[in-house]
């Protein structure tokens, strides 16, 4: 039976990720170490005859593909499991399909699900470990960690740098994981966006959070533009019209200019082009989203090698 | 002599009577016979071979509590709650009348279903006051028979779960209301913005991810109602378990303005605030959520200043598969009468609520609030129904050991002063503390 640990205040099996907002600072700065000696080109049987459960209740191109990836780099195998076309359709509950997965010989399970709170759920009923690979609207910490790695291969630390993050950060557990996994490694964050995707409340997350109703005020001076995804379909909800949105808030070439020279222009994907960012933007030479989505093999690499107990 | 089920003579002796209707905060003894209270004296006064006695040295003797809100979930929800398992529960916190909600299956919006709860069979240890529906099958667009229900038994309507949403029907049934002198009891809640919210908007939603529902989607509906109930003179509005400042203020105005408008407020929202809610834990899942600091100091401050006319448990039980799920899935609702009294002497008594009005909001002031004539004081010929309970006693809360058929309740493991020790109702001890 693995050690238990207690992360927001749950308790689950040593070796879950639940979210960045519970994590000690040296916790992300030792899987983000990790994951520097992590190739998948090549590959390192550490966790050979491991199986690793990838229970998917959302649609997802790059999260669930590079955690297989990852898995498989390792010398795991993986299953995947997918909420259509499963018990789940018939009505089975979280925590039936958690000791489902159990029984059939799983080591741990990487979750996504629609509901927040979902995997804390998960892990505090099973003894293996559980990864949060984005939970509704709370946290997606492999993405803060992956984005955390990416801006240090740029940049020689957080600390200091001046990050904005612009878009919709109401419903973003992007954002909720980006800001903490920032805020503890001491950079300063400025939320740029309408008032219904960037409520006031927001700065309650944190301390020293900034909110910034001008995308130019915000993006000036900056050494990450961090873009959200915009939704039309939760804009429409908001009653925020699109095109005010795109006059105010796209990320265009003329605004990313305002940031430093050396400045990052990141998007955790996926992207819509000609809505939250330009064309030109997501290929211009600062872009690196495509950068991030290649570093999420290497940091989930190092995510499953910590929960399996082989980090080495 | 042959006992038979008719409650013989009880005499209580010695406790500290308190009962806030009488004006009465004394030592003295008191003599239930026939269902009645028959004597109330100074110790030592009452001259009488009671069949049975109990020694109250030390204890507070008040008028039997009156719950305004609980669900029982029968017809229907038997595994759940039953009416039998709903009612010992209640005598256990001290309830010698429960008004149960009409959400149960089918919903209890005729005066069959009034009676058939109401009926023997159903196991009821505490008495047993039905709310009918206010339109049929709650749906909101029908209004039942106010007087046939009213007949039957009910004490107020109520589409308790949801609100009377349209402005028309509100109206209808206030207007029914003030022309037979019955409570409409409303839960305000404009669902309209509150689609897929599962606590109360704040920081906490904020960091948790999930949807907030807003104040005003509770005060918004209060102060329409505080003004519909303004318009025909006699009406009566109840406002279910207020929860914010805002609905306060509303019904504050309504108060003054001599509207017939009453409220209560249930023990989680004045003990507990969203900030409360950790790990994603459903027994802190109820509706109205649990809402800001600032929200509860206002709902003590109205608790205080007579504001608020009842304190009700909104006891909502319910099954384990219905609550260890997602959050946002999970069913709303905790249990509440079993720490009730508890929680009201822990945390009212620490903000300086004196002992005797803690009782009115449990006794005469839920009695007035729906009219249940000779309960919620002591004064002879009064119904028999009293609760014996130590105010000093400290203890924890087990939730395992809950009489109810369900455990959902964020309070299991709470550290609580003041203890129900006996439970009287019409003259016979339903419950003893053990």
């Amino acid at each position: 039976m693995p050690a238990t640990q207690r992360q927001n205040g749950i308790k689950s099996a040593r070796g879950s990720l639940l979210g960045i907002e519970h994590m000690p600072v040296a916790e992300i700065n030792a899987l983000v170490q990790l994951a520097r000696k992590m190739n998948p080109q090549k590959p390192r049987p550490l966790l050979k005859g491991k199986r690793v459960l990838l229970l998917f209740y959302e649609p997802s191109t790059r999260t669930r593909t590079s955690f297989e990836i990852a898995a498989k780099s390792l010398g795991a195998t993986t299953t995947v499991v997918l909420s259509s076309g499963s018990s789940i359709e018939k009505g089975e509950s979280l925590l039936d399909t958690a000791y489902t997965l159990r029984a059939v010989g799983a080591d741990a399970i990487v979750v996504r699900h629609p509901n927040s709170g979902a995997p804390h759920l998960m892990a505090s009923h099973v003894d293996i470990p559980v990864i949060n690979a984005g939970d509704g609207m709370h946290e997606h910490p492999t993405q803060a960690l992956l984005d955390g790695y990416t801006i240090l291969r740029h940049k020689k630390k957080l600390a200091g740098l001046q990050v904005t993050i612009v878009g919709d950060v109401y419903h973003s557990r992007v954002a909720r994981s980006a800001i903490h996994l920032l805020s503890k490694s001491g950079a300063k964050i400025t939320l740029c966006g309408p008032p219904e995707l960037v409520p006031d409340v927001a700065t309650t997350l944190v301390d020293g959070l900034r909110i910034s109703r001008s995308c130019e005020e915000a993006v000036r001076g900056a050494d990450i533009v961090m873009v959200l995804r915009v939704q039309r379909e939760r804009l429409a909800g908001l009653k925020v019209s699109l095109p005010d949105y795109i006059s105010r808030y796209q990320i265009t070439m003329a605004r990313l200019r305002l940031a430093k020279s050396d400045a990052l222009l990141m998007h955790p994907g996926p992207i819509i082009r000609g809505l939250e960012l330009t064309w030109d933007v997501a290929d211009c030479p600062q872009s690196v989203i495509v950068e991030e989505v290649k570093n999420g093999v290497p940091l989930r690499m190092a995510v499953l090698a910590r929960a399996l107990g082989k980090a080495r | 002599m042959a006992k038979d089920n008719r409650p013989g003579s009880l005499l209580i002796r010695g406790g500290r009577v308190i009962d806030p209707l009488a004006r009465v905060d004394a030592l003295m003894d008191v003599l239930l016979r026939d269902g009645q209270v028959s004597e109330i004296a100074p110790p030592n006064k009452i001259r009488v071979n009671a069949d049975e006695k109990i020694d109250a040295r030390g204890l507070i003797v008040a008028p039997g509590f009156i719950d305004l809100h609980a669900h029982l979930r029968e017809p229907g929800q038997g595994y759940k709650e039953t009416i039998a398992s709903g009612t010992a529960a209640a005598a256990a916190g001290g309830f010698t009348s429960v008004c149960c909600m009409p959400n149960t299956t089918p919903v209890l919006d005729s005066p069959e279903w009034v009676t058939w709860v109401r009926q023997p069979q159903r196991g009821a240890v505490v008495n047993v006051f039905p709310v009918a529906a206010a339109t049929q099958a709650s749906k909101g667009a029908v209004l039942t028979d106010f007087r046939a229900l009213q007949r039957a038994g009910a004490v107020a309507v109520s589409d308790d779960g949801k609100p009377v949403l349209s402005e028309t029907t509100m109206r209808d049934a206030l207007r029914a209301s003030a022309e037979i002198n019955f409570p409409v009891v409303q839960h305000a809640e404009d669902t309209r913005i509150t689609q897929n919210c599962s606590m109360n908007e704040g920081p906490t939603s904020f960091r948790l991810g999930l949807r907030g529902m807003s104040v005003m989607a509770e005060a918004g509906i209060v102060d329409r109602d505080v003004q519909l109930a303004q318009q025909f003179n006699g009406a009566r509005l109840h406002v279910a378990h207020v929860s914010t400042g805002e609905a306060l203020k509303s019904i504050r105005r309504g108060k003054k303005n001599r509207a017939r408008v009453t409220c209560e407020v249930t023990p989680h929202h004045f003990a507990l605030t969203d900030a409360d809610i950790r790990d994603y834990d459903t027994n802190f899942k109820m509706n109205p959520p649990l809402r800001s600091a600032e929200d509860r100091e206002a709902l003590l401050a109205a608790l205080a200043d007579g504001t608020v006319d009842a304190i009700a448990t909104d006891h909502a039980p319910h099954a384990l598969h219905e609550k260890i799920i997602e959050f946002d899935r999970a069913a709303f609702g905790i249990t509440g009468f079993e720490t009730a009294l508890g929680l009201a002497i822990s945390v009212l008594h620490a903000h300086r609520i004196p002992l005797a009005r803690i009782i009115e909001l449990f006794t005469s002031g839920p009695a007035r609030v729906l009219d249940l004539r000779g309960r919620g004081t002591l004064l002879r010929g009064s119904h028999a129904d009293v609760t014996i309970f130590d105010p000093k006693k400290r203890w924890t809360f087990d939730a395992a050991k809950s009489r109810s058929k369900s455990h959902n309740t964020p309070f299991d493991g709470r550290q609580l002063t003041g203890k129900v020790v006996a439970t009287i109702v019409g003259g016979k001890i339903v419950h003893r503390a053990g």
